[in-house]
């Protein structure tokens, strides 16, 4: 029986770029360019393995985003997914955590699954927590942060690096799955991969394919709101020194001014 | 006055500190009620009531060592039924987040996550964020259902408040998913005697210019020579130089410590990420152009392996 494999991808402004607010609060994303959350490159790189090793395997890859959030299913398609699913919808804008992890759970179930993978965390909102609410929604396990993933006779398993110990875990499917960067590095597409992922299919979905009304979703079905967002006051420039023999002195000299000796 | 829950971070009875710090924070919305669970729940008691705990509602069972968070929501979800708080409050370490945003989804609560500070507002508590490697700072609030808010180490000063701290069992009955996912096994991480990074007054962080795990030595020294914790890049972690546990960045922990000095670390956004929001941070990079330099309140252009003994040594006579 094939294995379904839902990827969870975000599409977000490059971390290198100006990132910044619109009038709204809610992130600018028409000045900044974006790209596939990297982070959710490790997901989808442990979805192609673990597709690889099973007998039958599907990879779809998901995410709810802009019109230009295709361009991150671009990338997982040319990675190696074999096909993609866009949920979008002007009603989407300023979705919180809680909505996302509704329309995730909603379009994962229309989209049948039997593991769900997405990342870590996205490197915009950096919660973390998306994974652990579609678990929730879903009714299924969640086998989180891992740094080491497999997937036998229905059973996944992995290591889960926390700060107090490090974990196995086990868990039937169905489950949800979060992976992170230290679970092995993402493959580059190949050309060949990206020329076969323009011919791969992409469906778009809107909130009313998912049952979803617009008041739960968006600016206005968010449980939280931005109030204000401050640029943080460049730093005042320091003291640079060049190393004539005697920096470690005066580098001691700075600290003890600072009372830290 | 409202009651707030405070959701205690302990290793078998022993409190953590982001847990000391969060009853600060909670008591400027209502009073502390704290839940501690698993192994040494009772004994935090003492802890958390010299910290203005009122109340300390407790609850042991194998399932929390034995399977993944879904427990943990469970009882906290009893908590929450038991005390109808006006927030809830969980310290921003990776479990905590997802125990909380469990939390929210099943009571009907927005939650703010890795919020840096925290107070009373007319519409409820205001959280602030740190965001995009700390070049914003926003403010925000939970506004539908009882404010769930994870908050960041380091975020406040722990300040003593004595309570009465008053210990009750909590009744938690699990749900049919609590063992969903099971622990096969654990290895504890091996204390080295050095502080706690995300918990450390300062950081002495090594990367890819120390150059071998061998190297990181003189980067131990120079902590040791401070009673600092020790951080790497990811390059160096990569490398194989040194544990990722010790990673400071945004796939890292994220530090704010007093002091941060950065030792061969070039400054990328991610490493940025981690660190930005430390008091003071020093440099040491022998490329007069490396971005990490922007940050900084002293540098030194110099090669490390000149740079960071002569410190070291020189600290060390300073100290007697
Ligand atoms: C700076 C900033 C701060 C924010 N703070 C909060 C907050 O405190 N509370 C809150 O409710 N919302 C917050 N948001 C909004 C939140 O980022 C979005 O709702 C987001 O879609 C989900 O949260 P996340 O990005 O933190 O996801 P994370 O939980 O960090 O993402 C983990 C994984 O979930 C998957 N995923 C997440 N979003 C999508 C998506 N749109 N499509 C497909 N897969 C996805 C990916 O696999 C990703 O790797 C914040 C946004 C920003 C930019
Ligand atoms: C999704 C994602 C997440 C990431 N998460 C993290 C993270 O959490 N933490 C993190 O750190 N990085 C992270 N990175 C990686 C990050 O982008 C950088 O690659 C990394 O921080 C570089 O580490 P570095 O500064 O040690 O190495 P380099 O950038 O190679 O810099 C080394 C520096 O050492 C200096 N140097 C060399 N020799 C000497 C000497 N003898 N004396 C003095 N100076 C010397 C050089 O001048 C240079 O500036 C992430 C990247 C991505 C894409």
């Amino acid at each position: 029986m094939s294995l379904r494999i839902v990827v969870t991808v975000k599409y977000v402004p490059d971390a290198t770029g100006d990132r910044h607010f619109a009038d709204d609060l809610t992130v600018d994303r028409d000045d900044v360019d974006g790209l596939l959350s990297e982070l959710d490159e490790y997901a989808v790189e442990q979805a192609l393995q673990i597709a690889e090793d099973a007998d039958d395997a599907e990879v779809t890859v998901l995410t709810v985003g802009p019109e230009d959030a295709k361009d991150a299913l671009r990338k997982a398609l040319s990675m190696g997914a074999d096909k993609a699913i866009h949920v979008e919808d002007d009603d989407l804008h300023g979705t919180d955590a809680i909505g996302t992890s509704l329309v995730l759970a909603k379009a994962i179930e229309k989209a049948g699954y039997d593991l769900v993978i997405s990342g870590m965390a996205s490197t915009d909102g950096t919660g973390g927590i998306v994974p652990a609410l579609v678990a929730e929604r879903l009714g299924v396990p969640q086998v989180t942060l891992l740094s080491e993933v497999s997937v036998e006779d229905s059973t996944v398993k992995g290591r889960r690096d926390g700060d107090a110990a490090s974990e196995q875990l086990e868990a039937s499917l169905p489950a949800v799955v979060s992976v992170t960067d230290q679970s092995g590095e993402a493959r580059y597409p190949s050309f060949k991969g990206i020329m076969a992922a323009k011919k791969k299919p992409v469906e778009s979905w809107d909130l009313s394919d998912l049952d979803i009304e617009a008041e739960e979703v968006g600016l206005e079905g968010a449980f939280t709101k931005v109030d204000e967002a401050n640029e943080r006051p460049a730093r005042t420039a320091g003291t640079i020194v060049k190393d004539e023999g005697e920096g470690g002195k005066q580098l001691a000299e700075f600290l003890a001014s600072q009372k830290f000796i | 006055m409202a009651e707030v829950l405070v959701y205690v971070d302990h290793v078998d009875g022993a409190v953590r500190k982001p847990t000391l710090e969060l009853l600060t924070l909670a008591r400027r919305v209502g009073e502390p009620v704290a839940v501690a669970l698993g192994n040494g729940a009772a004994d935090t008691a003492a802890t958390l009531a010299e910290h203005g705990a009122v109340k300390v509602l407790t609850h042991d069972a194998s399932e929390y060592a034995d399977y993944l968070v879904v427990p943990k929501v469970d009882a906290l979800q009893a908590a929450y039924e038991a005390v109808s708080p006006a927030a809830v409050l969980v310290p921003s370490s990776a479990e905590g987040k997802e125990i909380a945003a469990r939390l929210a989804l099943r009571i009907g609560s927005g939650i703010i996550t890795d919020a840096v500070d925290l107070e009373a507002g007319d519409e409820g508590p205001v959280a602030t964020q740190s965001v995009f490697a700390a070049s914003f700072t926003t403010k925000s609030r939970v506004i539908k259902g009882t404010p769930v808010i994870t908050v960041k180490p380091n975020s406040a000063a722990v300040e003593a408040a004595p309570a009465a701290g008053a210990v009750e069992a909590l009744s938690v009955s699990f749900s049919e998913k609590a063992t969903g996912t099971k622990v096969t096994a654990r290895t504890p991480r091996e204390s080295t005697g050095r502080p706690e990074l995300t918990e450390a007054a300062i950081v002495v962080s090594g990367g890819r210019g120390v150059n071998g795990a061998e190297n990181f030595s003189i980067i131990e020294a120079l902590a040791d020579s401070l009673g600092a914790a020790v951080g790497a890049s990811r390059a160096a972690v990569d490398a194989g130089w040194y544990p990722h546990t010790n990673q400071v960045g945004q796939t890292g922990k994220s530090v704010s410590p007093q002091l941060y000095i950065a030792n061969g670390i070039s400054g990328a956004i991610q490493h940025r990420a981690g660190m930005q929001t430390s008091k003071t941070i020093v440099a040491v990079n022998k490329d007069a152009e490396a971005p990490i330099f922007e940050l900084v309140d002293y540098g030194v252009v110099g090669d490390l392996f000149d740079v960071v003994p002569q410190l070291t040594e020189e600290i060390k006579s300073r100290k007697g």
